[in-house]
């Protein structure tokens, strides 16, 4: 399994004639009451769940090919991007965990997020129907399965962030998470004497270095961290959260915290966990941070950590009615 | 590359260490969260002519029901073993289960289990799940669909040339350990 993989998705045109939208779909937006989202919704599912962003492609094909060729680390970064192809080409889920389904919707004032919400979730039962998702909500204790991905109290899943904007176009944004990746994500309460984390930017470092080696090889490294520093205990992690949907190889507007990102990125990648946890030089594919605001007496540093498999996509449906994606 | 059949004999995977690529072949039978507590708990007889001297697979597939009514896997990549340790041990033992598929790697306990009853972990690529759906020729049976829910039933699947890396042997060897112990120390230096 070694030969080396250089990668090509299909084309946008093969990716378009496989559209749920009809040719020219357009959207009216200057009649929000009578706004449908459910199919386009549905075609972002098809595109989330089978093909991977671009810039994700781009770093896990230059970690491999960091890596001495032949080596475990090779050949399980170049099975990933074995993966990739056939799940594009098959428009079949890159992974069998297609996650919890994280959505976040901005819009124009004059759009019922009640009524979104009701098609968002119709669009999510269509896509488990269309075996692009894994039925992947299940009762708390007992375990059962709903069977449709939905929550039957329209509160847990899947998750719905919504966000007026002054803006005339919609947009939105949905992350497919998985339950690995999910279980070692990390919240520090500075400062921690357990890893000698003060209230500063070193003690950030230190959390991030100390949930990446706890994490091991358990979330799918190489992984993508979102770093939420203040905030409370939810707005934190919710932040950080959605870093993730920063495009790897972006520069943070703040070019002492971008410095800040490249250094820890450089740290991990010599921590040798390597991909999948098996040795090697690539452990994480980008570090995302952000400083929020916080209570005088709480500092949280809060990490998202992302499998390799960063399934995200953004939707915007332009002023005047045209779908695209990014 | 070892080219490994279920079943397999104890004798056969004793001779396994870690670091060793294999290709497995043959029926493997799925378990996870809500099958492992169930086979530890419960110790149902059925399973026993299934699971002696097999292979478990942590696996939660995305399935289509064809419109004959076969089933077919679409993705099918290991999910996070380590949520199996309470229970993997006495599982290995109970049902003389040779090999257990995941990823991430398992502890101690499990470690003792695979050295008691002869047994190995073997890693496949997590996130790999067209690619590895690709390696199932077909499912042969499925059990509990209706109880565990498909993510978690017990699904009984023949593959061929399913890629695999020992990672734990039955002679107490692990390479997460070793990776773990390296990388403790690295973040030791890194921290300081």
């Amino acid at each position: 399994m070694s030969e080396c993989v250089i990668p090509t998705l299909t084309s946008m045109e093969v990716v378009e004639s496989k559209s749920v939208l009809p040719d020219g779909w357009k959207a009216d937006l200057s009649n929000l009451k009578g706004l449908d989202l459910t199919q386009p919704v549905l075609e972002l599912m098809r595109r989330t769940t089978s093909r991977l962003p671009q810039d994700v492609i781009d770093a896990l094909v230059k970690g491999r090919d960091a890596e001495e060729e032949g080596s475990r680390a090779f050949n399980t970064l170049n099975d990933m991007v074995r993966n990739i192809l056939l799940a594009d080409g098959n428009v079949t889920p890159l992974c069998q965990d297609t996650g919890t389904v994280i959505f976040f919707v901005r819009h124009p004032y004059g759009l019922s997020q009640r009524a979104a919400k009701k098609q968002i979730r119709a669009a999510v039962v269509q896509a488990t129907k269309n075996v692009w998702l894994r039925p992947n909500c299940v009762e708390a204790i007992s375990g059962k399965n709903t069977g449709t991905n939905m929550d039957p109290f329209h509160e847990g899943h899947p998750v719905l962030h919504f966000e007026e904007w002054d803006r005339p176009e919609i947009e939105i944004a949905v992350m497919l998470k998985g339950g690995g990746c999910e279980n070692v994500g990390a919240q520090y309460r500075l400062p921690d004497a357990t890893i000698g984390a003060g209230r500063d930017i070193k003690g950030v470092r230190k959390c991030i270095i100390d949930a990446v080696v706890k994490a091991q090889g358990q979330g799918c490294s190489p992984g993508i961290l979102g770093v939420a520093i203040g905030g409370d205990r939810v707005t934190s992690y919710e932040k950080s959260k959605e870093l993730i949907l920063r495009k790897l190889g972006t520069a943070h507007a703040d070019p002492k915290m971008d410095a800040f990102e490249k250094e820890v990125t450089n740290d991990l990648n010599t921590l040798g966990i390597g991909p999948m946890g098996y040795g090697g030089n690539t452990t994480a594919l980008g570090v995302h941070v952000e400083e929020m605001y916080r209570h005088p007496a709480s500092f949280f540093v809060s990490i998202s950590y992302m499998c390799w498999s960063s399934r995200r996509r953004v939707m915007t449906i332009s002023s005047t009615g045209e779908v695209s994606f990014d | 590359m070892i080219r490994l059949t279920t079943p397999i004999t104890e004798d056969r995977i004793r001779q396994l260490k870690v670091g060793d690529e294999v290709l497995l072949n043959g029926n493997v039978v799925l378990s996870r969260d809500i099958g492992h507590k169930f086979m530890k708990e419960q110790k149902p007889e059925w399973l026993k002519p299934i699971l002696e001297n097999m292979v478990i697979y942590h696996c939660g597939p995305v399935v289509r029901k064809n419109s004959d009514g076969t089933w077919s896997f679409v993705a099918a990549g290991p999910t996070t073993s380590i949520r199996e340790e309470p229970y993997q041990a006495d599982v290995i033992e109970t049902y003389k289960v040779r090999g257990v598929i995941g990823k991430g790697g398992m502890g101690k306990k499990t470690s003792e289990g695979l050295q008691k009853t002869g047994a190995v972990y073997l890693h496949a690529t997590g996130g790999a799940g067209s690619l590895l759906a690709e390696r199932v020729k077909r499912v042969v049976d499925v059990k509990m669909l209706e109880e565990f829910g498909s993510p978690e039933a017990f699904w009984i699947i023949e593959v061929e040339d399913f890629p695999l890396v020992v990672t734990m042997d039955s002679h107490g060897g692990s390479l997460h350990e070793i990776v773990l112990a390296q990388s403790q120390e690295r973040a030791k230096a890194l921290m300081n």
